[in-house]
Order: structure tokens, then sequence, then C-alpha cells
């Protein structure tokens, strides 16, 4: 009895929080759906609207955009950060010198502030004489990409430099999970006679399983929600080329204040990572043992 | 030294020079960053790329941090809202951390699932609303609207929970013989040990609110509250092709929390594998 009246009150002022700026506005949000707010008007400007928010999705010219670039994103910048993560995460582990200061180095970028980085990046893309395609131009692209001005390069550009900033985060990640496994594995492996390569993928990637997993969540969840990069980078151009949800979302809530309508889109955008998130789980109940 | 060995040691210095080169490689914007913040405007796009500028043009700073523009004050802004933000979620995490972990208590799991389920909602969710009422209570264009969210944090609850997990109850048990109550208990034997959960805590949260965006821009109106990460935005938007000058900016936002987070990189990697949260 006693601990359970501690067990409330140690937790209480975080279930406060929780409850005020979570769980509330969740729900403020959901009613929000329903409702069409001029939000200029205060709130005489909050009118029930049933499922005109809904319907006016399926005529949304952007939307569709918004989705396709948020699938490509995400389906392209985590399996790369993620590749890439792991590769670097062996040959660090247990091919080098001076691990810890290769480690620190490659999880700079994913430290630091985003803002700062797209603004840098940004100047290198720059199409006429950035650095980079100076470098490209030097050795021999006569034609480089137009980078953050042209609508076919600007989602790669995007996407290349946010893998950038995850690498890091796969892969110290990745070298926790590397700690994880048994050294004997690979002994009796190369008794067996098996290369490094088949060591790699019938030892390595199937014991780091719970590990690729735990980065997948997160990675989907998080590459899903993009949003500084983008709207310091390209504002969703050029074309639209780089319209994405939480973008799109930000504009209808605080440039038009179309409030109740920001609001369903949030709730689709959550709803998408809800369902990719339970594919997820049922696919690997592994994760389980994370808790 | 044997073949085998000497062969071994081969293959590392080889690996080690070519994960050497990759570094540079990975950290090439950033000193490309840094040598154009030195540069004047004419040569920042030479080619071949000059590293090192021929001479150290400290202008580009003298400017940025002089009084037509407010570094000073977008540093005093986010050290503020960082402080704030730190000490409260520290508290309220290793509160309920504490709890979650070692107390016995009715509903307590199904709590803590909600607790979890809650880190997949994505932030664009929450801010429409939470940008209503704060605007409604008056807290839009203050800095409590970002610290008051940032205080409550799901992610170090989960931390410290799996930290505390891993002490053993009999210190519960023992501290409830000496007739401890369970605060006593907390801060005098749990607290102490738990100080490497507590400092990744703390590094963790101090990066993450130090570069917060999206929550900055869209409650902070006045340029004079704005966070560093804002006031750099708002720096390129009034000199957006003066390159030399935006690198500076960005040398002077970036460089101080690169050197925090280089220093404590071994907390920080332990937070980030002990939660896997971003």
């Amino acid at each position: 009895m006693k601990e359970n009246i501690a067990g409330y009150l140690f937790i209480l002022p975080n279930l406060l929080g929780v409850f005020f700026f979570i769980v509330l506005p969740l729900l403020f949000s959901l009613y929000l759906v329903f409702m069409d707010w001029d939000y200029l008007k205060g709130f005489s400007g909050l009118t029930f609207a049933g499922l005109d928010n809904v319907v006016r999705m399926t005529k949304d010219e952007y939307l569709g955009r918004a989705l396709v670039n948020n699938a490509v994103f995400t389906a392209v910048t985590v399996p790369l950060a993620m590749v890439t993560g792991l590769m670097l995460a062996v040959i660090i582990n247990r091919f080098v010198y001076l691990k810890n200061m290769l480690r620190t180095i490659f999880f700079l970028p994913y430290v630091s502030s985003l803002v700062a980085v797209s603004i840098v990046w940004s100047v290198l893309y720059n199409a006429r004489s950035g650095p980079i395609n100076s470098f490209l131009r030097d050795i021999g692209i006569s034609n480089p990409p137009g980078w953050l001005a042209s609508p076919q390069w600007a989602l790669i550009a995007i996407i290349i430099l946010v893998a950038w900033t995850y690498i890091g985060y796969t892969l110290v990640l990745y070298m926790a999970g590397l700690q994880g496994i048994p050294k004997d594995l690979y002994e009796a492996a190369s008794i067996d006679g098996a290369n490094r390569a088949t060591q790699f993928f019938k030892i390595t990637v199937p014991m780091l399983k719970p590990t690729s997993f735990l980065i997948a969540i997160t990675l989907i969840i998080s590459t899903f929600q993009v949003f500084a990069v983008i709207n310091i980078m390209t504002q969703g151009g050029p074309l639209n080329s780089t319209m994405v949800m939480a973008y799109h979302i930000y504009l209808q809530a605080f440039q038009y204040y179309k409030m109740g309508y920001a609001a369903t889109l949030s709730w689709l955008l959550f709803c998408m990572i809800f369902i990719v998130t339970l594919v997820q789980w049922r696919s690997q109940k592994k994760w389980q043992q994370h808790f | 030294m044997t073949k085998l060995q000497f062969n071994a040691m081969l293959i590392k210095t080889i690996t080690t020079s070519a994960m050497l080169l990759l570094a540079v490689i990975i950290l090439s914007p950033f000193l490309w960053m840094l040598s154009a913040s030195f540069k004047i405007q004419a040569d920042i796009f030479n080619y071949p790329i000059e590293w090192i500028p021929q001479e150290l043009n400290w202008r580009n700073y003298a400017t940025v941090w002089g009084e037509k523009y407010q570094f000073v004050q977008y540093y005093w802004n986010t050290i503020k809202i960082t402080v704030f933000t730190v000490i409260g979620s520290l508290l309220t995490s290793s509160l309920a951390g504490f709890a979650f972990a070692k107390l016995n208590f009715k509903g307590r799991d199904f709590i803590f699932l909600l607790y979890l389920a809650t880190m997949i909602i994505p932030s664009q969710v929450l801010l429409v609303p939470r940008f209503i009422v704060f605007d409604y209570v008056g807290l839009v264009n203050t800095h409590l609207s970002i610290i008051l969210p940032g205080i409550f944090s799901v992610i170090g609850t989960f931390l410290m929970r799996q930290f505390f997990l891993t002490i053993p109850g009999e210190l519960l048990e023992a501290g409830k013989v000496d007739g401890a109550g369970y605060w006593r208990i907390y801060w005098q034997i749990f607290i102490p040990l738990a100080k490497p959960a507590l400092v990744s805590l703390l590094i963790l949260t101090f990066t993450w609110t130090w570069n917060e965006y999206e929550n900055p821009l869209i409650f902070l109106r006045d340029t004079s509250l704005y966070t560093l990460p804002l006031g750099l935005t708002n720096f390129v938007d009034e000199n957006g092709t003066d390159y030399t000058l935006v690198m500076a900016a960005s040398v002077s936002a970036l460089v101080p929390l690169i050197v925090i987070v280089a220093f404590f990189q071994k907390w920080f990697v332990e937070g980030i594998s002990n939660t896997g949260m971003k």
C-alpha cells in the first residue's frame, strides 16, 4: 500500500507533464480533425466540419507528392545509413587502431545542429561554383547535377546529407551490438572453415537483428518527420520535388493557419508511422528482449 | 614476432589509414566551413580548394559577434533554455525511472507501456494543439514554451528505468530494513549509484535541447528571444549570399557544442546505446 502511494508520487511529476504536453494535445488534435478553424478569428472562428478535412485531403495536390517523397526519403535514407554504419562498425570494431577517436569523428555530424549543417551543405551544393561541383568537374564530369536547384536532384541531395548525419548514430549502436556477440562463435566458425564473408552473413548479421530492428524503428520514425533540412534548404522546392508531410503540415498550420486541416494531415502522418511500426514489431518479436 | 602477427599488424595499419582517410572525408564539410569562415568573399569558391586560407581573415568573426547581430543574446537564450530543461528533465526522469524500475505499484507496467507508446507520436501531431493552447494562455513567445514540454522526457524516463533495473533490488530492501523512507532510498542510495546514467542523460538532453529547431521556430517570435539555431537561420536570411560571413556564423554556432560533445563522447555513446533513441 505504502509502496503504491510512493510509486505514484515518484512518477507524478513526469506523468503530469506527459499528460499535459502529450496526452491532452493528442486528444485536442483529434478533435481538430473534425473542426474547421479560421485561427485569426480566435475561438469564434471554430466551426464543426464533419469529414470536410478528410475529404479535402483527396483534393490536395501537394499531399500525393509529399507522401511519395516521404516514402522515397525513408526507404533510401534508412537502409543507406544502416548499411554504411554496419560496415564501418565491423571494420572499426575489429581491424583498426584508434577505435575511440574514429568513432568520435564519425558521430560528430550526428550531434551537430542540423540547422548549421544544412546551411553549410547548402553552400557546398551550390550548383554553379560550389566545392562539390567544382570537384566533380575536375574529375571529368562536365555536367554535374544541379543539386538543390534541380527537381531531379534536390531530394537526392537531401538524402545524402541526412544519411551523413545518421551514420554516427547507426555506427554507435552497431558497435554496441557487436560487443554483445560472443567471440567464440567466430572462433568456432573459422575452425569449421567459414570465411570472413560467411561469418559476417551467418553470424554478425543475424546476431545484430535486435539492434537493426531498434535502429530501423527509430530511424523510420524520425525520417518520416524530416523537417528542419527541408525548411532551411529547399522549402519543399524546386517544383515540390522535396515537399514532405512535416513541411506541408507546417505550412498549413503556421503559414496559412488552417489548424483543422493541419491536424488532419498530422494524423495521417501518425497513422503511417503507426502502421509501419506495427508491421515491424510483428515481424520481429525479438524486440521484446530489449525491455 | 611471427609472420602471422606481422601480417595482422600490417592489415590493421592499412585499414586504420583507410579509415582515417574516410574520417577526413566525413569531416570535410566541417573543415570547409572552418576554412571558408576565414576567407574573403572573392576567394571562397576558388578551386582547387584552399583548405588553409593564404591569410586568416578574422573580420567575419568580428562582424558576426559585433553589435549589429545578437549572437551573444542567442547564446545566452540557448544556455538558459538548455540549463532549465536539462535540470528539470534529469529530476523528473530519474524520479519516474526509479519508480518504474524498483517500486511495485498498481498499473506500473501498463503505464510504462503507454509511456513507450507515446514515443511514436510524431511531433507534428502535438505542435498544432500545443501552439493553440500556449497561445491561449499567453506562453507563445516566451522561453517557457520551450522549457516546459522539454522537462518531461519520456526517453529520459526510459533511459533511467533501464539503468535502475541493473541495480540489485536488495539495496532497496536493505534501505527499508534500516528504516529509510522511499525518498531517502532514492536520494541517498540510488541517485549516487546512477551517476553514469545521469551524465549520459545530461549530455543527450543537452545536445537535443541545444539543437532544437522546430519548437523555437513555432513558439518564438522576437529575435531577442531566439535560440542559436533560429538566430543562425535569421542571420542567413539577412546575409544570404555573403557565404564567408555565413560560415563564420555557422562555426560560431557549431564549434562549442562539438567540443563539448567530443569531450563527453563516452557518456554520449553510452546514452545512445542504452536507449537507441534519437
